[in-house]
């Protein structure tokens, strides 16, 4: 097992300045010139020397390259052009939020998603099969902010069972609770749509293995065989789709966070985006190419400890 | 491999689409509803009540009433007029950007399948790097970075798009290039471009096109996601998402200015996605569910 988390860790590295990369023809090389977007047509030779020189955009591209590299791994991530304070700080700031979301929203997600894959899988082409498909077919059409502006307007506006601005509080456990649940739920409940529909399929094929015509040929009760000799297979490809599901919930969590009007990454960059920051801009880039083959990582490394035969390769 | 599954049906092309479809009773109500609403964008221009830009400070926020079925926004221009012409851009910008990352990811996948090698592993390497950045975010970089323009938005959907095609396209490729028929063709001396374009391609292209509708719909919310956040195409042009993010502001009082869009796009991006599961239990007889 070591073995394969060194391997995993190691093959992260390429991957990384690959990602880095991308980031980098995306924030420095297509752009055209930097200091001129955020100076505007009016500005001076001298501005836009100076703002050249301040964002390092004046050397040569292949240098610009290299500090880029060496910069994105030490975390030095910039400065932003509008408070004055480093991204880095900033992005510790609202770490512990984009987490916290993401985290439950999975947990919901899965608690929602297992079981009804599982009934959807047992009674087959009955109401409730019907219902869990068109369900679940539903929920994956639901862009995250649209599904996060109509639970806003049922639970926070109408209800008022929950606050329609989703900050603050937080010393409080309960307040910072009522304030995670509806943007939870709204990641959770289209992410109860994928496991849904990856459960269903695992549980079909794993019911008609022999083993478990085995069970019920054994006499051992329907529940047990469903519960605890099927399940327990049928999830193995659940987690993967879990991992691959990561990373439409961290897009997913971007709007969220924007309609709830909570801190996070993705309201950071959105903010940024609409201040004109780009200074924070790239460095937001830098810290999801980051996140980004971190998922993968993690992704990768539950996947071998889940399925022994991964680890062989 | 639902992949391998298609590539060995007979006969033509629309006749393997066709039974894809009466496989499942989901697919034909999705795309009725599709055609339905590409009618409706296609018709704005005749049916459409208002101009999607005029506005009349006189019925600024009236809820929905005879004279504006669907209501009218904080400058006065009428909600259905405006999803109508808002369908249009939604549709244009989607499949223009679905249609280029078919052919260019098709075509990656197919070189990079048939070149086989060294150069297969490289491409396939660089398309994994690009298939691990979040659709939702890859599109809010490049946006982010080019601006905001309808050709922008294009370029951004499709660059996420490219490495799923490429994939899907590079598989079958694999198996069908070993087959006795491609030797024939390359003992006959044909050029390799001819044997990608002639004798490869008609063979994986049910696939591609299958995945196209399911991206479609991915394509359309990524733009919606996309405009809400405020990287659309500039207002007051009407689009979807930004709608929403104009009536998001007036939530409190005149929630009709979100939600109508909203359901749009729910129904746009449902219909869409019906078709695709339709198709795509049709064609993996391991989802197959109706038999």
């Amino acid at each position: 097992m070591l073995g394969y988390v060194v391997k995993r860790l190691l093959l992260a590295v390429p991957t990384l300045f690959a990602v880095l990369t991308i980031v980098f023809v995306l924030a420095r090389v297509l752009p055209g010139d930097p200091a001129q977007t955020i100076l505007g047509d009016q500005a001076t030779q001298e501005a836009l020397e100076n703002m050249r020189h301040r964002l390092g955009v004046d050397k040569p591209i292949a240098a610009q390259y290299a500090e880029f590299l060496v910069d994105a791994v030490r975390g030095k991530w910039g400065t932003s052009l509008v408070t004055g304070k480093p991204v880095v700080d900033e992005v510790r700031n609202v770490l512990p939020y984009t987490i916290e979301l993401t985290v439950t929203a999975i947990i919901v997600g899965a608690l929602i998603g297992v079981p009804l894959g599982t009934w959807s899988a047992i009674y087959r082409n009955r109401w409730i099969d019907y219902l869990a498909r068109m369900g679940s077919l539903l929920g994956l059409s639901f862009p995250a902010f649209v599904s996060a502006i109509l639970l806003l307007l049922a639970f926070a506006i109408e209800l008022r069972w929950f606050p329609v601005i989703s900050a603050g509080g937080l010393d409080d456990p309960v307040e910072r609770l009522r304030n995670l649940a509806l943007p939870a739920i709204n990641l959770g409940i289209i992410m109860a749509a994928y496991v849904t529909r990856v459960t269903r399929s695992s549980m079909l094929e794993v019911l008609g293995e022999d083993y478990i015509r085995t069970a019920r040929a054994k006499g051992v009760p329907r529940r047990a065989i469903v519960w605890r000799h099927a399940l327990r297979n049928a999830l193995i490809p659940v987690v993967t789709v879990v991992g691959l599901y990561l990373g439409i919930l961290i897009g997913n969590s971007v709007l969220t966070e924007i309609v709830f009007n909570r801190p996070g990454l993705g309201k950071l960059m959105v903010s940024a985006l609409n201040q004109r920051d780009y200074t924070v801009l790239q460095g937001m880039m830098v810290v999801y190419a980051f996140v980004i083959v971190i998922v993968n990582l993690l992704t990768d490394l539950t996947y071998g400890f889940i399925d022994p035969r991964v680890k062989r390769q | 491999m639902s992949a391998i599954t298609l590539g060995r049906g007979e006969g033509h092309l629309l006749a393997q689409v066709v039974r894809a479809f009466s496989a499942n009773a989901t697919s034909w109500i999705g795309l009725a509803l599709f055609l339905a609403i590409v009618a409706l964008a296609l018709l704005a221009p005749v049916i459409s009540p208002y101009d999607p830009l005029d506005q009349d400070v006189l019925t600024r926020l009236a809820p929905p009433s005879a004279d504006h079925w669907l209501g009218t926004d904080s400058y006065g221009r009428d909600i259905l007029s405006r999803l109508l012409w808002g369908a249009r851009l939604s549709l244009v910008i989607s499949t223009v950007s679905i249609l280029a990352a078919m052919l260019i990811g098709g075509v990656i996948g197919i070189v990079s399948g048939y070149v086989g090698g060294r150069f297969d592993l490289v491409v396939m390497q660089a398309m994994d790097v690009l298939l691990s950045f979040p659709s939702l975010i890859m599109g809010l970089m490049v946006v982010a970075m080019l601006g905001a323009s309808m050709v922008n938005l294009m370029i951004a959907i499709a660059l996420t798009a490219i490495a799923p095609f490429a994939r899907i396209a590079r598989a079958p490729t694999i198996v069908v290039k070993e087959r006795d028929y491609i030797e024939a063709c390359r003992a006959l001396g044909f050029s390799d471009l001819r044997i990608m374009a002639v004798h490869i391609l008609p063979n994986i292209i049910a696939e591609i096109i299958v995945m196209g509708s399911l991206w479609l719909a991915t394509a359309i919310r990524i733009e919606a996601s996309l405009s809400f956040i405020g990287l659309g195409v500039r207002p007051p042009t009407a689009t979807w998402g930004g709608m929403i993010r104009e009536g998001f502001e007036n939530i409190l009082d005149s929630a009709w200015l979100s939600v109508f869009p909203s359901l749009a796009i729910l129904l746009v991006v449902f219909s869409l996605n019906m078709i695709g599961d339709g198709l795509r239990d049709a064609i993996d007889p391991k989802l197959r569910s109706g038999e």
